[in-house]
């Protein structure tokens, strides 16, 4: 089985070190990168599959700028078997819907059984370009899944879908694309060797050219959204942090809950 | 002119690369989950902790040093180091063992055939064998040509018999195999006397006669080792005979940093303790470390503990980058970071007052364990002396 996980470098959110540009778009380049949280998951997810099933590969699939391979190392770390970047300078700016176009153009040069994404991603949380690629290529698409079992023998995919109020079972034919969250259950931490293990593992670079997409319909020209206008979100008041032991802590915390009439 | 900072071309790590930071944090993981629970009571003990060495086995950071054909990781120095240092910011104890597994290695990388290295490596590296290095004497300690354990060929041409015996050996009594250096050849120069064996363990004639108790550093065990008419096969020697003292003295320029790792180590976790508690202890009203006299204290060692980590860091890229003065580098980083581990742990207990001198803090064991890396591996003045005929050459 081959599974493509989309995968998305972002900001780090422990870093605080997040840049705007002058034109409000984020500055990825001055940017501290890391895996998109949520994609961690559904990678997870994919490495298990794979070491279930006992053969098959796990492909990342980034569009990015060209520094995203120190960000997908870590992913190869993990366990993916490589790596396809789609990087090229005319995509700077691209909206979510360039980002989709984009994808769905590089999947179309890879053989795969299913897809995996994240729900959203944690700077642009539009959580709109995974069922955009579905839309594009065509495929089904299976959001908010909490489990995945693929049945090989029948080419078929059953998830759990979470919702308001429990959880529906989908169920699609192969290839589909599905997109999780962290119910799918933690990322493991690379090991030593998949660490060096990475070192020799193998990741393409795709240029437009290369998937056939003419750099005007992405970027900042092909972009169907504009940014008009930023600002910094008011500044939090000071937070109070209780230190106490739990139960006089819990005590606490009720206290200042009703001074403040929110219980 | 002598080069006063790098003759190598390479460009040095001013940043780590992603994968460095990625063995940095995963071996940080482990040794705050894991390792720094065990430091109080490897040291109250002073028992080898073995099931320490396992774990670092089982996540494959004792195969850091050797060659991916080996079963190894192929790390480089610098990773190797990188390792070290986050063991021992939460046990010395346990950095010392991937260092002293380096360490006893670097010989046979060093001076070992193919085959001697297909011999012992696999195993080395998967953890299964520990590996000691045994050169210092009772009196031959800096003085390293003057050491008198003998190593006669037998008649038999086959086999080297090794009598006399060697002290200060970190792990000596835990290890499965001993790098022996042995005196073959008394007229020959000073330089030319020594060759060096692999013992394997156990083998008749060999004995730890004694165990030491140390200041710090308490759960690695330093034994005197006594040899009998101990039989060592020819095929054993590492190099030719008289090369000795040559590979101890390049084994050095490489082994060095990685104690400078475990000072490093040593100091940041003693820094970190430190900054925690004087964010937390009040006295007059107000957190200690707002006390001008404090916090300058802890800048000082937050400043001193970054530049030791720097000078190391790049030594390790200048001696992986085939620096002609890797000597040198391998000294200057362990003179800085031995010295500053000793400074910046005392101020940690100095921050901690009373707190800091008892054992419910680990800042006084922290302080004991710094004290081993201004003295072995070389004692501080014998780093001083390398630098020195470094830059003066040497005389006549």
């Amino acid at each position: 089985m081959r599974i493509v996980v989309l995968t998305k470098p972002v900001p780090d959110p422990a870093s605080g070190g997040e840049r705007l540009g002058p034109d409000g778009r984020l500055d990825r380049a001055n940017s501290p990168a890391v895996v998109n949280g949520n994609d961690e998951y559904v990678l997870e997810k994919a490495l298990k599959l794979i070491e279930a099933a006992g053969e098959g590969e796990v492909i990342l699939l980034t569009m990015a700028p060209a520094t995203a391979p120190e960000t997908m190392r870590k992913a190869l770390a993990m366990g993916a078997t490589r790596g396809v970047l789609v990087s090229d300078p005319a995509l700077a700016g691209s909206d979510t819907v360039a980002t989709a176009r984009v994808l769905a153009a590089a999947l179309s040069t890879l053989s795969f059984d299913l897809v995996f994404a994240g729900v959203d991603t944690s700077d642009g949380t539009a959580g709109v370009v995974a069922p955009g690629v579905a839309a594009l290529a065509g495929l089904p698409f299976l959001s908010y899944a909490a489990t995945i079992e693929p049945d090989a023998a029948a080419q078929t995919v059953r998830v759990r879908r979470i919702t308001a109020d429990g959880f529906e079972v989908l169920e699609a034919p192969m290839p589909a694309i599905i997109s999780g969250t962290q119910a799918l259950g933690e990322p493991r931490y690379p090991s030593l060797k998949g660490i060096m293990a990475a070192r020799s593992k193998e990741i393409t670079t795709l240029s437009l050219a290369d998937i056939g997409i003419e750099p005007s319909a992405v970027g900042v020209d092909g972009a169907t959204t504009k940014v008009t206008d930023w600002r910094a979100p008011a500044p939090r008041g000071a937070t109070e942090v209780v230190r106490e032991a739990p139960d006089e802590a819990a005590k606490r915390i009720v206290t200042l809950l009703a001074e403040r009439r929110i219980i | 002119m002598r080069p006063v900072t790098s003759a190598t071309r390479a460009p040095g790590p001013f940043r780590l690369t992603e994968e460095q930071a990625m063995l940095r944090d995963a071996v940080r993981v482990l040794a705050d989950e894991q390792v720094a629970p065990r430091a109080a009571d490897i040291d109250r003990t002073g028992e080898f902790p073995d099931d320490l060495r396992r774990l670092l086995a089982s996540h494959d950071v004792l195969a850091l040093p050797f060659p991916v054909e080996h079963g190894g990781l192929g790390g480089e120095l610098l990773t190797v180091c990188l390792a070290v240092e986050q063991l021992s910011r939460a046990c010395a104890t346990t950095g010392l063992i991937l260092a002293v597994q380096e360490l006893g290695s670097l010989p046979i990388t060093l001076a070992g055939s193919p085959e001697q290295q297909a011999r012992w490596f696999p195993k080395l590296a998967s953890g299964e064998h520990l590996i000691a290095f045994a050169l210092t004497e009772a009196e031959a300690g800096s003085d390293v040509a003057a050491a008198r354990t003998t190593a006669r060929l037998d008649a038999d041409g086959e086999t080297y018999v090794i009598d006399g015996g060697k002290r200060f050996i970190s792990q000596g009594s835990v290890a499965d195999l001993v790098v022996v250096f042995a005196v073959t050849d008394p007229a020959a120069p000073r330089h030319r006397r020594l060759s060096a064996f692999v013992v394997e363990i156990p083998s008749d004639g060999f004995a730890v006669t004694r165990l030491e108790h140390k200041m710090g550093i308490r759960g690695s065990p330093t034994a005197e080792l006594a040899f009998t008419n101990l039989r060592v096969p020819a095929a054993n020697r590492l190099g030719a005979e008289g090369d000795g003292w040559d590979i101890a003295m390049r084994t050095f320029e490489r082994s060095r940093p990685a104690i400078a790792a475990q000072a490093v180590g040593i100091a940041q976790g003693a820094l970190e303790v430190a900054t925690a508690y004087a964010r937390d202890r009040t006295q007059f009203g107000q957190r200690i470390g707002d006390f001008q006299m404090v916090g300058a204290m802890l800048a000082d060692m937050d400043a001193a503990t970054e530049a030791a980590r720097r000078l190391l860091y790049t030594a390790c890229s200048e001696i992986d980058a085939g620096a002609p003065d890797a000597g040198r580098w391998s000294a200057m980083c362990k003179l800085v970071a031995g010295d500053t581990a000793m400074r910046v742990t005392t101020d940690a207990v100095q921050v901690l007052g009373g707190y800091g001198y008892i054992d419910e803090f680990p800042v006084e064991r922290m302080m004991r364990d710094a004290k081993i890396t201004q003295l072995y591996e070389g004692t501080q003045q014998i780093q001083r002396l390398v630098i020195a005929r470094a830059l003066l050459g040497k005389s006549g």
